[in-house]
């Protein structure tokens, strides 16, 4: 893009500027969390925390990989139900989105409206956690944090704009050749609408990822922990321990344990599939936005 | 079936033949099974829940379930505002999300120009990336983020005072700085995914556009003031609509997990998420949530709507619906 007069150079260094000073603090918490993940606990507890440790050490790893137990189950849970909520969710979203794209489907507005509207208004939160522990006694089940999460009315919205954005003449050729409904999504729109639907599920893998809301509401095994669930309670355990051990209720069994590197170090094994998947995910992301930016 | 066929006889000029109701077509039956499991998940989890809501007028028994539970009219509304919690969460609730809209807005707008002024290809997919980054993050990784700079032992900032000469500060026991941390939290969470909105929409703009501003002279302030953020308004107007209709609702997250549910913050840090999810699991009074869960939600509506209507009246291609 050109434009201005070229007198812009200030403009343009100035922008250069605050947006690397931008860039900075988007970046800075995740080094935070590296390094002091890799840091001594003496130096800890000397300097306290910082970007440039004066020792390196693995003993957080170490000591995090000694019994892994807790966090190889979280794992497989955040594994198992990213897996099977993503999949699910794409498989039943592209095939609503295809759905409300087609002209000539003679429930297409009022599907449309059918969506759209759980957007506007929902029961809340109570009727749902009862319908999910009493009525369909998810309580303690995985599928308490799949089945509920499937749709997402927005990216269901996102899909059928990619689709629309298909030539219309290629669904009559198909159509004219005899190919039924199914055979025209999976054989034709799949194919050509790869980059859109690779997008939404990024999307949902990104949702099902992050999510620990639903652990908290319907998982009280701690075998079933998800890793975000379980960051949360570990975070929630160690300052009770601290106010604990300041108010001279308990001893600091952790004392000798580095404690802050090992919290650090959990959290990373946590994100860090995210972390080195992102910059991969990244431009299919920047596309959904710019989609979704498109229709509103 | 005959009738039909007689029937559609009349519009033979347009369509050669129409028989049965046209949902029971061989594609459009096709359509619909392939449409199902989205009608089901969505009537089971949105629309139920919906009829459910009755729960807030109920009084609440587990072994009787949400319809057999006997009638209380009112009462949990009336315990609500009668609470000395209401003026607390609602005050928080509409007071962070005025402050995150227009802050929200205004941030990522400007980031969003700034990004239009990068040519360079390899620099705007850094920025881009970077700023990007925080989307990526839960809330529960974002609060261990914080405990490195707020951390009272060994945090950053505490250090930082501390070789200032300046006594430690208990930041999570420490309500009066937390509006600005959250407000600060969110708009770092938010900006960078935001900011690549607007920007789509900038680069969208007809370049000729800015090709004939640059010829009547205009310089960069004036191609940004009178040509881009006019294009852009409708965008920043849909978004805007969007977040007025969620002003009732917060971020659990952001507000529970980040200040780590710590009770010393509650006067600054309790919103209607949160005291929803307290009077469930805490208090365990099933009616008050669902009924201040209720007004959440009729609030959000009636917001949406209204705002939809007069943005409609403003201009008739804005609005959602």
């Amino acid at each position: 893009m050109e434009f201005g007069t070229g007198k812009g150079k200030g403009v343009k260094i100035f922008s250069y500027i605050v947006l690397a000073l931008f860039a900075l603090c988007c970046i800075i918490p995740l080094l935070n969390i590296i390094m002091i993940s890799f840091t001594d606990s003496s130096s800890i507890d000397t300097y306290g925390y910082s970007l440039f440790p004066k020792v390196l050490t693995l003993e957080a790893y170490e000591l995090l990989f000694e019994n892994p137990t807790t966090i190889v189950d979280a794992y497989g849970v955040t594994l198992f139900v990213t897996i099977v909520g993503t999949f699910l969710a794409v498989l039943i979203g592209v095939q609503f989105a295809y759905g409300l794209s087609r002209k000539n489907y003679v429930l297409r507005n009022q599907s449309s409206f059918y969506l759209y509207f759980t957007m506007l208004f929902s029961g809340g939160t109570v009727p749902i956690y009862i319908l999910v522990t009493q009525y369909l006694g998810l309580k303690n089940s995985l599928w308490a944090l799949i089945l509920p999460y499937i749709v997402t009315p927005y990216n269901i919205f996102l899909i059928r704009t990619f689709i629309q954005g298909l030539p219309d003449t290629v669904f009559e050729a198909a159509k004219i050749d005899g190919a039924g409904e199914y055979t025209i999504l999976y054989k034709m729109v799949y194919p050509m609408c790869k980059g859109g639907i690779a997008t939404v599920t990024l999307f949902y893998l990104l949702s099902f990822w992050n999510a620990w809301y639903p652990c908290l509401l319907y998982i009280n095994k701690s075998k079933l922990y998800t890793l975000q669930y379980m960051l949360h309670v570990l975070m929630g355990k160690i300052e009770t321990l601290n106010m604990e051990v300041a108010n001279g209720m308990a001893v600091n069994y952790f004392q000798q344990l580095p404690e802050d590197s090992l919290r650090m170090a959990t959290c990373l094994v946590a994100i860090g599939p995210l972390i080195v998947a992102f910059p991969f995910f990244q431009k299919y992301f920047v596309r959904g936005i710019a989609v979704g930016a498109v229709k509103g | 079936m005959e009738n039909a066929e007689k029937a559609s006889a009349g519009t033979k000029g347009t369509t050669k033949k129409r028989k049965f109701p046209k949902i029971l077509h061989k594609d459009q039956l096709e359509l619909f099974s392939m449409m199902f499991p989205v009608y089901l998940q969505v009537f089971i989890f949105c629309y139920i829940p919906m009829a459910g809501a009755v729960v807030a007028f109920k009084r609440y028994k587990v072994s009787k379930g949400i319809f057999g539970s006997p009638w209380c009219g009112l009462d949990n509304f009336k315990f609500f505002f009668k609470s000395m919690d209401a003026g607390r969460v609602i005050r928080n609730t509409l007071g962070y999300n005025t402050v995150f809209i227009i802050l929200g807005i205004i941030c990522a707008v400007f980031v969003a120009v700034l990004l239009s002024m990068i040519r360079s290809r390899k620099s705007l997919k850094f920025f881009q990336t970077t700023m990007l980054f925080p989307h990526f993050m839960s809330w529960v990784v974002v609060a261990y983020m914080l405990v490195t700079f707020l951390d009272y032992k060994h945090g950053m900032v505490n250090s930082f005072l501390v070789k200032l000469g300046l006594e430690k500060i208990s930041w999570y026991y420490e309500p009066k700085y937390w509006p600005f941390f959250l407000v600060a939290i969110y708009l770092w969470k938010t900006i960078g995914y935001n900011s690549l909105v607007y920007y789509s929409s900038i680069i969208n703009v007809d370049s000729t556009l800015y090709e004939s501003g640059a010829i009547d002279g205009c310089n960069t302030w004036q191609t940004i003031r009178h040509i881009m953020l006019p294009m852009i308004k409708p965008t920043i107007i849909i978004m805007a609509i969007l977040a007025v209709g969620n002003i009732f609702r917060a971020d659990f997250g952001l507000f529970y997990t980040v200040p780590q549910n710590s009770g010393t913050l509650i006067s600054v840090t309790d919103v209607v998420d949160t005291y929803v999810y307290r009077m469930m699991f805490v208090t365990g009074d099933i009616g008050i949530a669902g009924a201040v869960g209720l007004i959440q939600s009729l609030v959000g509506l009636i917001l949406v709507s209204v705002v939809n209507y007069l943005a409609k009246r403003v201009d008739k291609d804005l609005g959602l619906f």
